[in-house]
């Protein structure tokens, strides 16, 4: 992460992207047309992430709070704005930017080992013994070495995505999604799997955006948390978390800030409870 | 093992009911023969040769028809899947083909091709190709999008995408509209053969209806019960081996 000297205070337009920000959201907005009504799905959102950066984005259901992730993958296309990831402009998926789904997302015709090997057999750079390497490295990571060779069908949830998380760190990318990763998972699997990935952050310093709607979730785990209001999606507050980590969701400053969180999202929502 | 006894004594069971059935007298021999006079048939007929030339006469047909079926079937059902329109006219046409009994396309068939190999094609062709159509279609609309977005972010995209991903995970639904189009397939052979009489080939369907011109009850007897074999035998052979495969890897018996 160190900042290369600029060779003079540089003009012109290659300078408003720093090499620092891994990220750039820059303007997007997004309409969802259907034959009876359009739905303004994304109003105009504006991110800068450095390298290393948790953010964590939060806000209710049907805010867009996915879809701006999946036009930061590139699986989705943006009506205006851009991203941009290393100052290049995302205009598809690659695999630079790997994501974890909510939804289970393994190959269920490949067991543990073959969908870590997944996105490792699409890294021309790596040799075979190389990717088989990684694969026995990033299962071992995530704990589950002695179910390499398990079915999905035989895995719990928690397992489940641990396997999406270590499949999505396997071919090294530059920045993490993910996408309400834990949501489907019980109180006691999610706890443990904020530690794993606080360590795997630790260790390997990834970028991660990290789209939840849980405030201690997003308290837990982000540098910064951005709060997300809906229809039309709008970026409202942004808040610093400067507490060390690891983390525990149990420690009382950070249920602070998730309450203020929680509290600034209900001023917007109208006193309605937040999810 | 268990289950084995179970079966064995069950069918032995059937065979005996019908032995006794045979032996009480009640029915003439002619039109009720022991299962013993049929199981003699089939000895003659397999050391004469006629039987195993007959199998040998149907499976080539079979194979042929359902691989020219198959063929056609797979990728269309495919194309139909890929968007409505096609969903609507190409899926629609399937549709209402697959409800005509195979049977029926036999007096066009005739007339078309006359008494020949062709006709007997056409029959079998025509019985797979809508089934086949019909179970992809339906299938491969049930794959979860979730399969292909995690592969391009991976940087899967194009042939690899389709290979690794699309395929694999069309698996069980191609299976079960292979195994319709099969069934299919089987049945129209036998109508074919039992209405296109032709001297290029004497299949068991052909058998059958000689048994009937001849009054051998033995032989329609033993050449149905040598349809209902390899049909079960077909079903063992090409299709359990993927429906446990799949039943392993995705735990639920989808076949």
């Amino acid at each position: 992460m160190s900042r290369k000297d600029p060779q003079g205070p540089s003009k012109g337009v290659s300078s408003t992207v720093l090499p620092a920000n891994k990220l750039v959201v820059d303007g997007v907005s997004k309409w969802f047309r259907t034959p009876r009504t359009t739905v303004h799905a994304l109003d105009n959102i504006s991110i800068e992430v450095s390298a290393g950066e948790v953010i964590c984005i939060v806000g209710p259901s049907g805010c867009g709070k996915s879809t701006l992730l999946d036009i930061i993958a590139g699986l989705t296309k943006p009506d205006t704005g851009r991203v941009l990831a290393d100052g290049e402009l995302v205009i598809e998926p690659g695999r630079q930017r790997l994501m974890v789904f909510q939804e289970p997302s393994l190959f269920p015709w490949l067991d543990v080992f073959g969908n870590v090997m997944f996105g490792l057999n699409l890294c021309p750079e790596l040799t075979r013994a190389e990717r088989v390497e990684t694969a026995h490295r990033f299962i071992a990571l995530i704990g589950l070495e002695n179910f390499e060779h398990a079915h999905v069908h035989e895995l719990s949830g928690g397992m489940k995505q641990r396997v999406a998380l270590a499949r999505a760190l396997a071919p090294d990318p530059q920045v993490l999604l993910m996408d309400e990763p834990f949501g489907a998972l019980d109180a006691m699997t999610r706890e443990h799997l904020y530690d794993d990935v606080q360590r795997i952050w630790h260790d390997s310093g990834k970028t991660i955006v990290f789209v939840t709607h849980n405030m201690r979730e997003a308290a837990c785990l982000g540098d910064r948390v951005l709060l997300m209001s809906s229809s039309p999606g709008r970026i409202v507050q942004a808040f610093d978390i400067p507490l060390s980590r690891p983390r525990s969701i149990y420690d009382a400053e950070l249920v602070g800030y998730a309450a203020r969180i929680a509290d600034a999202l209900r001023g917007r929502t109208g006193g309605g409870v937040p999810e | 093992m268990r289950r084995f006894i179970a079966a064995s004594i069950f069918f032995l069971g059937l065979l005996t009911l019908w032995q006794a059935g045979a032996e009480s007298g009640r029915w003439s021999p002619v039109l009720f023969p022991s299962p013993w006079s049929v199981g003699a048939y089939l000895w003659d007929a397999l050391l004469d040769g006629t039987l195993l030339e007959a199998i040998w006469v149907t499976l080539k047909r079979l194979l042929v028809g359902y691989t020219v079926g198959a063929m056609i079937g797979l990728p269309l059902g495919l194309l139909a899947s890929s968007s409505q329109t096609l969903e609507d006219t190409l899926g629609a046409l399937a549709l209402g083909l697959q409800t005509l009994p195979s049977v029926c396309w036999v007096p066009l068939a005739l007339l078309w091709f006359g008494q020949t190999e062709g006709a007997m094609l056409f029959v079998v062709v025509m019985g797979t190709v809508w089934s086949v159509i019909i179970a992809t279609d339906h299938g491969a609309r049930t794959i979860p999008p979730i399969y292909a977005r995690a592969a391009r972010t991976m940087g899967s995209r194009g042939l690899h995408l389709w290979t690794m991903v699309m395929l694999p995970a069309s698996l069980p639904f191609l299976v079960s509209g292979m195994k319709q189009g099969w069934a299919f397939a089987w049945r129209s052979l036998m109508a074919a053969e039992i209405f296109v009489t032709i001297l290029t080939g004497f299949g068991l369907g052909q058998l059958l209806h000689y048994g009937r011109e001849l009054n051998a009850m033995d032989q329609v007897i033993g050449a149905m019960a040598v349809i209902v074999l390899i049909g079960l035998l077909a079903d063992r052979v090409l299709f359990s081996p993927w429906e446990r495969f799949m039943h392993r890897r995705w735990g639920t018996n989808i076949g």
